[in-house]
């Protein structure tokens, strides 16, 4: 009984408890809207890994949210709420866009320059939320989500200035190849390259027929990276001493103003990362007009949720959520249920993880139940 | 002791077990009817515990509790109400923007037969019980705009109005002024001469001698005794509650102050609302001095202490240490030239509850060597540091280094902010309200380490609310009023009456200097 509270009480189990649940309401809501949840998830799952594309695409398409979701679990170590990584993901998005279009440098200057560019771009949107929050005390929540409707607004200015935009598409040229950051894009192409990949046919078919890139390596690098700064650097400590006591920090001499700031510039350097990753890493390499806000930055927040904060468990929550949004697809195609069932399906996850406080209190329950028991 | 109906509450053989802590180890307790029964055990003692469980907060691990000889199950604060039992926290439970009354009756609403709220007769009900029991409480005012004396009343009232014969009372005193204390006893002696039962939870020996009709005591989690407070003296309930003989009186020898470390010249300082707070002030402190400044709150202590470590901008004047001027600098600054302070809010600016103890003790030094190599934070010297302050200021328990702050009682998270503090080797040590929250035990611990910390040679400021206090411990005491020092005394010049009167803002009568 002991044991049953103390795994109850672990993180993860909260996480694998709401994950469980979601199947479950989900399940439920398929099958009053007359779906067989078996079926539907049985087509979710074949469309994450019943081929080496599927995993290979649920792998790019989980980078970039990742890094969305470290950057809202950074700020969120310093107490902020950054709400704003969509916004901070789309000014890196054109920021490389623009120059991926226009610098004209070989691949190891330009991929460098493009991926400094993006989190610097990202960097500067964060940064002024966090300024204008250490300035002016301004709520980082207000100031985030007009940031994210001027880039959301900004982006489609730009995608339709003639000098960028793609006669007879919706979207801008797309960048470079140069600033591609797809795993050895010329070999795979080139004779000897098709002989080697024709041996190795799951290979083939991840090298050829899917966009695979760098992103997923750079996210768990960044992960580590993120993990390592918080827990074993002085500036981590810093941070995470204004996020949970702000009047302490600041009474033990540090300076909490530019500690917000920086905190927001990291966690906006990130989300311009993933910005940076969608698109060198992935087709079509541009921006296109925005009817609505792609969510990359927002599934960031529940990534964060979902992982509770923590770096490596970002990971783990957004491979979950990009398998989820790619096999979702499959789930439309094969079984006819809409893919807004993984949007409920997400939902429920981020909904029961809220509720894990309720869990660890019923472990405690469960302990002194236990204990009651051996006397 | 028989179960009997002559007990308006008895306890048997209570335990509580919080993880791997006893909390309460088989504790009885016997409340006579009609009286004032105080409840007396140091910070963690396991009395609030006891009381929570008495109030059906928490659920005993075992043990009976009896109300008026009957056995009985209380599961929650609504089975304590309905049998009569009301409590009084801390911290208030009150709504800000509604009046007296309103708070009052606020979930027992007076209605008429449509269902409407009948406020007349609402008021006419809480007025009785104000009359009856000489409360002072303007039943139309604004929790708001009430002192905190007043609001403290209100939820005395709250449980009285639902028909609540025995209250419990806990740590009532912690926020009153010395005033408003004894408005209070005089308010629990007219409830108890009514007929009402009162257990008071505290852990201030004067109280008890003044108020209490009783007196358990409790250390550990132990029943340890039951006495009559009018015919013990404080030395031996001190002693009771922490099981060591207690000296209540500070020893020290005559001062030797030297040479001037710290000067303030004629600082003004404005509070939060832009209103002058402190008012040309001037003061010199000299090593190996204890500096006292009395006062009643909200004369300028606060902005005084955040203008000199900077938290607060000084309009006019300057401070000095060491001969150079420190005032609009930063915190981090103020820290360089060596002044340390022991705020006195500790959990809102002492320490990061959620930090590990040992993250806690190296808050204003992680920056630099030997704790952070290049921006790496070293653990391994970290550990040591922290073991090595845990062990020499005696923190409790030595085996929390790696557990958060939050879990230590108020006196040993006192205890690692001085370890921290005094490690910082300070030329100037400030201790606002060193005490305030502390039992005897942990105050006289704290006090030693002050005069300790002047025999060194340093320079200390001892800023307190609790005159007794400032009296015992400085050598040099100053009278803080509206901002301004109305006079300045060497401790065996000082006497309790000049002092007193010029906290109130009278004239200085006798110029001591």
């Amino acid at each position: 009984m002991r044991l049953t509270a103390k795994i109850l009480k672990k993180p993860i189990t909260s996480a694998l408890i709401a994950i469980v649940c979601g199947f479950l309401v989900a399940a439920v809501v398929l099958a009053a809207a007359g779906y067989n949840p078996w079926q539907a998830f049985g087509a979710l799952f074949s469309g994450m890994f019943a081929r080496p594309k599927y995993i290979s695409n649920v792998l790019i398409k989980a980078a970039p949210i990742i890094l969305t979701g470290l950057s809202v679990a950074f700020a969120y170590k310093t107490s902020l709420f950054n709400i704003g990584a969509e916004g901070q993901y789309i000014v890196s998005a054109i920021v490389v866009t623009l120059l991926g279009i226009r610098l004209n440098l070989p691949a190891p200057l330009l991929i460098p320059v493009l991926l400094a560019a993006g989190m610097l771009a990202g960097g500067v949107w964060g940064g002024l939320v966090g300024l204008l929050k250490a300035k002016y005390g301004i709520h980082e929540v207000i100031t985030s989500i007009m940031l994210n409707w001027i880039a959301f607004y900004l982006s489609n200015y730009i995608v339709n200035l003639p000098a960028f935009h793609q006669p007879d598409s919706t979207g801008t040229y797309p960048i470079r190849e140069s600033g591609y950051i797809m795993l050895l894009p010329n070999w795979k192409r080139s004779p000897q390259g098709m002989a080697a990949l024709s041996r190795i046919p799951w290979l083939r078919e991840v090298m050829m027929r899917t966009d695979v890139n760098f992103g997923i390596l750079i996210a768990v690098f960044m992960a580590v990276l993120v993990g390592f700064v918080l827990y074993r650097t002085a500036k981590g400590f810093e941070l995470r001493a204004v996020g949970f006591n702000r009047d302490a920090a600041q009474f033990a001499g540090i300076d909490v103003g530019r500690s917000l700031l920086e905190s927001m510039l990291i966690s906006g350097a990130l989300s311009g990362l993933a910005g940076c990753v969608a698109i060198m890493g992935a087709a079509p390499h541009n921006i296109s007009t925005l009817a609505a806000f792609e969510n990359n930055g927002f599934n960031g927040l529940s990534v964060a949720f979902i992982a509770g904060g923590s770096p490596v468990g970002c990971i783990f929550a957004g491979l979950l959520f990009g398998g989820f949004l790619y096999g979702g697809q499959t789930v439309q195609a094969d079984v006819g249920a809409p893919s807004e069932i993984i949007n409920i399906m997400m939902g429920t996850i981020v909904f029961f993880m809220a509720l894990s406080k309720l869990i660890s209190t019923l472990a405690d329950r469960l302990a002194k139940g236990s204990a009651l028991h051996a006397e | 002791m028989q179960i009997s109906d002559k007990y308006a509450v008895q306890m048997r053989g209570i335990v509580k077990t919080f993880g791997s802590l006893r909390a309460l180890d088989h504790v009885d307790l016997d409340v006579r009817k009609g009286t004032i029964h105080a409840l007396l055990g140091e910070n963690g003692a396991g009395k609030s515990t006891l009381m929570n469980i008495l109030y059906g907060l928490y659920q005993a691990d075992g043990g009976e509790i009896y109300r008026n000889g009957k056995r009985v199950r209380i599961k929650g604060p609504n089975d304590a109400i309905r049998l009569g039992i009301g409590m009084v926290h801390q911290h208030f439970m009150l709504v800000e923007n509604f009046t007296v009354t309103e708070n009052v009756i606020l979930g027992r609403e007076v209605t008429n037969s449509l269902g409407v709220l009948d406020m007349k007769r609402a008021r006419e009900d809480v007025r009785r019980i104000v009359e009856k029991y000489g409360f002072q409480v303007d039943l139309d005012a604004k929790i708001e705009d009430i002192s905190v004396g007043m609001q403290q009343r209100v939820e005395i009232l709250k449980a009285l109005y639902r028909g609540v014969d025995v209250l419990i009372l806990d740590e009532p005193t912690a926020v009153l002024t010395p005033q408003e204390t004894n408005d209070l006893i005089g308010i629990m002696r007219n409830l108890a001469a009514g007929g009402k039962t009162i257990i008071l939870i505290t852990h201030k020996l004067k109280e008890i001698k003044q108020s209490s009709d009783a007196c358990t005591i409790i250390r550990r989690g132990k029943l340890i005794d039951t006495v009559n407070p009018q015919t013990v003296d404080e030395e031996t309930l001190a002693a009771k509650m922490v099981g060591h003989p207690v000296r209540l009186v500070v020893e020290k020898t005559p001062a030797q102050p030297k040479d001037a470390v710290f000067e303030i010249d004629r600082l003004s300082v404005r509070d939060k609302r832009g209103l002058p707070a402190v008012k040309d002030l001037s003061l010199k402190i000299h090593r190996g001095e204890i500096f006292g400044i009395a006062g009643v709150d909200g004369n300028g202590q606060n902005e005084l202490v955040e203008a000199i470590t900077c938290l607060a901008r000084a309009e006019s004047g300057t401070i000095k240490i060491n001969g150079e001027e420190i005032q609009n600098t930063t915190p981090q600054n103020v820290i360089r030239h060596k002044i340390s302070t022991i705020p006195s809010d500790r959990q809102r600016h002492g320490l990061v509850l959620d930090f590990s103890c040992e993250q806690n003790t190296i808050l204003e030094k992680y920056r630099s060597g030997p704790f952070s190599r290049r921006g790496v934070l070293q653990n391994g010297k970290i550990a040591a540091y922290a073991e090595k302050l845990i062990r020499e200021y005696d923190v409790r328990p030595s085996t929390c280094a790696l557990q958060p702050a939050r879990s230590l009682s108020g006196g040993n998270q006192q205890k690692l902010i001085i370890a921290r503090e005094i490690s910082n080797e300070p030329d100037l040590l400030i201790a606002v309200q060193p005490t305030r929250g502390l039992d005897v035990g942990a105050i006289e611990y704290v006090h030693k380490m002050l005069v300790h910390e002047r025999d060194a040679g340093k320079a200390v400021l001892l800023i307190s609310l609790e005159l007794d206090e400032v009296l015992s411990v400085s050598d040099t005491i100053a009278v803080l009023y509206g901002g301004s020092i109305l006079g300045t005394f060497r401790q065996d010049q000082a006497d309790e009456k000049t002092i007193g009167l010029l906290m109130a803002g009278g004239k200085q009568h006798a110029v001591n200097g």
